[in-house]
């Protein structure tokens, strides 16, 4: 529970960072003022000026706004295509349908995903749009897959059969039953796949493959900040930070959900 | 018994300790493409391979100035048409082939013949004919008179070659120079051993090793290990500070014959109207990227110009720092509102952070540009073959470049017939004070037709080891001579 509260804490600000920048920053992140660069933190600027004098906290901020946006459509993109497809297969278990649709899940699971996001956004030039798009390719066979193993379990129970018995149908069966008793399960492991989408945005910007300049994202900052590091570590210790407590934030939070959610983890507990 | 070992042991390290170190590691950022100077642009290959495995009838010295090469002596007709040279003798290739008459001129047709792939053909242009006269003598005659024969003949681009090995040359080099060809691990070193043979002075180096590092973090971190001796071009302007307080290396900073522009599209709208370009012109803040992309290392220039040559006119008041003149410039030609370009940077330091303070200070005057990072080869395709670009920033390092903006097919694509009579007028001058004069009205004339955003001259920022002495302060060419490199201790 403490871990959730944390967790929560932790999402909700970056969330509400990332939401005031679109407002509000204290410095502007794409102005250059060569005169105030590599500031260490402090004074006007809490966490310091980057190499080119820009104030660290909007970088942050901004660089947030990316990484979150990335990271939702890429979960939203593996929901909206995975769900209906894990449904699908275990409504039809054991049938063509099934194996058509996993044997194409462990065909996109077999590539490592990181690799094909960077050769997605190779072909497709760089931009924040085709790292979602890649990332979010990555994401449909997870949902797809947990989503068929939490509801394979309740097609063998007892109300599902008085729902068959009662004369509905698959699809009705799985919207109006399945659906619903999943849910904890797929929430929890959206939250995981979101701190996923968190480190693999960063890892794409980080070898030039994510949001492109001036656009700050966490990853290129880290990149920008290697050469500097010795003299000016908050370069590379401020972004890196933030990706640290943002991902540890989530995990936190997923963890959280699921002990309050997972009814048997519940009973177990209890 | 061990108490005698173990001594015999620190006595053998200790040995080794003392004597003279003959082996030196360089770091390069790049590796090349393949190791024939004569058939591609590469800096890299004459990074390797100049005047340390092969010579040219003339070579640069670190100065820029031209040395006699392979060519002991020459004389100049009266008119500045013929050309006779007399060769060094006893010159042999590191196969064991002897040097001839003939090779100089089969090189030399080689690379300005119709099936030559020589990146600098234009360097040939004025020879009509190259003429073995007997073992050690060989005439140039030109079809009109070149002042900068001599000068063209100490590029990388026109070394002599042996006529049996030009088939293998990309992988297996064999030249006259002090260093022979050892090995080639691609994509880790490139290894040279002495040439015992050598017609020259002795080099002091037995061993040179060139290990390609492309990552400047990685660079810093084979520097401080000891790993690598000397990185003659060290990518990292920033790391200079800490290397320059560490009393074990020593920082060479040094001029080279790169004029880092920022190159406008003249072809396309709206970067034919000259308002347009001045106004870019006024927007840049040359000291910024300096700063902000350099570290300080470079020289601001207003033309397309190297500052350490005599020729050079200072030009930079003509796109002062000035982002008013260049807002009213753009209502003026018509985009009050400003308009939106691309600006597609290749990997260079200089480019990729010169770019985003570029683009911030384009946008400050209205200017918005749509930034794209490209790998090498995509630029050359897209920018430099293609011409599909709006900005792009690049440091052209071959020396005295000037007639680039004679080409209206170059890259840029300035086509002024003004700038093309005055190169052509150049070609055939001899005299050094009325050259002078034509570079100094052509870089007037570039420079006040606003062609590119001249920014600055590349600063050559090397780092080795305190203890080697020899390596190149400036860069008058693409090269990395290791002649008289030597330990001092």
């Amino acid at each position: 529970m403490r871990g959730l509260v944390l967790g929560g804490l932790i999402a909700a600000i970056f969330t509400a960072a990332a939401l005031i920048s679109f407002l509000w920053t204290p410095g502007d992140v794409t102005a250059v003022d060569i005169a105030n660069r590599l500031k260490p933190p402090g004074g006007a600027y809490p966490l310091g000026t980057d190499h080119f004098g820009r104030d660290m906290v909007s970088m942050v901020m901004v660089g947030a706004r990316v990484s979150i946006a990335v990271a939702v459509v890429a979960v939203g993109i593996g929901m909206v295509l995975g769900i209906p497809l894990g449904l699908t297969a275990a409504a039809r278990r054991g049938g063509l349908i099934d194996e058509v649709i996993m044997r194409s899940n462990d065909l996109v699971f077999a590539f490592p995903a990181l690799l094909i996001a960077i050769l997605i956004t190779a072909v497709f030039g760089p931009s924040a749009l085709n790292a979602i798009i890649a990332i979010g390719i990555f994401n449909i066979p997870v949902f797809a897959r947990v989503t068929r193993g939490a509801a394979l379990a309740l097609w063998s129970r007892e109300f599902i059969l008085a729902a068959q018995v009662a004369g509905k149908g698959r699809l009705r069966i799985s919207a109006e039953h399945i659906l619903p008793n999943i849910a904890n399960t797929v929430i929890v492991q959206g939250t995981i796949q979101f701190s996923f989408g968190i480190i693999s945005e960063a890892a794409l910007s980080y070898v030039g493959l994510g949001a492109q300049p001036p656009t700050p994202s966490w990853g290129r900052m880290l990149a920008e900040s290697q050469t500097m590091i010795s003299f000016a570590p908050h370069l590379a210790l401020v972004p890196g930070l933030s990706i640290v407590i943002m991902v540890l934030g989530l995990n936190l939070m997923g963890d959280g959900l699921r002990d309050v959610l997972d009814p048997r983890l519940r009973k177990r507990r209890a | 018994m061990r108490h005698l070992v173990t001594s015999a042991v620190l006595a053998l390290i200790a040995g080794g300790a003392m004597a003279q170190q003959t082996s030196l590691t360089l770091g390069m950022q790049l590796e090349p493409p393949h190791l024939d100077p004569t058939s591609a642009a590469a800096a890299a290959i004459d990074e390797v391979v100049y005047a340390n495995v092969y010579e040219g009838l003339t070579r640069f010295h670190a100065d820029g100035s031209i040395h006699p090469g392979l060519a002991e002596s020459w004389v100049i007709s009266d008119d500045g048409l013929s050309y006779t040279f007399t060769l060094r003798s006893g010159v042999k290739f590191h196969d064991g082939a002897e040097f001839t008459a003939e090779d100089v001129a089969f090189s030399l047709n080689r690379a300005r013949g119709p099936e030559s792939t020589n990146a600098q053909k234009a360097l040939f242009a004025a020879i009509d004919e190259v003429t073995a006269i007997d073992d050690t003598t060989v005439e140039i005659t030109l079809e009109r008179p070149n002042g900068a024969l001599l000068f063209n003949l100490a590029w990388g681009d026109a070394i002599i070659v042996d006529e049996s090995d030009v088939e293998t040359l990309e992988t297996t080099p064999v030249g006259t120079g002090p260093f022979k060809f050892s090995d080639w691990v691609q994509g880790d070193r490139v290894e040279l051993v002495r040439n015992d043979d050598y017609w020259g002075e002795p080099v002091a180096l037995e061993q040179a090793t060139f290990k390609f590092i492309s990552d400047p973090t990685a660079a810093f971190a084979a520097m401080m290990a000891g790993d690598i001796d000397a990185f003659p071009v060290f990518p990292a302007p920033e790391n200079l500070t800490q290397f320059e307080a560490d009393p074990r290396f020593k920082v060479i900073v040094g001029s080279t014959e790169g004029e880092t522009i920022l190159a406008i599209n003249n072809a396309v709208e709206p970067f034919t109207d000259q308002r347009v370009r001045e106004a870019i012109a006024h927007a840049i803040d040359r000291q910024a990227i300096i700063d902000g992309a350099m570290f300080g290392y470079g020289t601001p220039i207003g033309t397309h110009f190297a500052p350490h040559n005599p020729a050079y006119v200072d030009l930079t008041g003509y796109s002062a720092y000035d982002p008013e003149k260049a807002k009213a410039l753009l209502a003026e030609a018509g985009y009050a509102d400003g308009f939106t370009t691309t600006l597609k940077l290749p990997p260079p330091s200089y480019a990729r952070r010169g770019g985003e303070i570029i683009a911030a200070q384009l946008r400050a005057v209205g200017i918005e540009t749509e930034i794209s990072n490209l790998e090498w080869a995509q630029w050359l395709e897209q920018v430099f073959r293609g011409k599909d670009f709006g900005l792009t920033i690049v440091s052209h390092t071959e020396p005295m470049d000037i007639g680039i903006y004679a080409r209206p097919d170059y890259y840029f694509q300035y086509d002024d017939p003004v700038m093309r009579a005055m190169n052509a007028g150049l070609e055939s001058m001899t005299d050094p004070d009325d050259r002078a004069e034509v570079l100094k009205a052509m870089q007037e004339r570039i420079s006040s037709h606003y062609v590119n955003a001249f920014l600055f001259q590349l600063a050559k920022t090397g780092v080795a080891d305190a203890r080697i002495e020899g390596l190149w302060e400036n860069s008058p060419t693409q090269a990395t001579d290791l002649t008289g490199v030597r330990w001092t201790e």
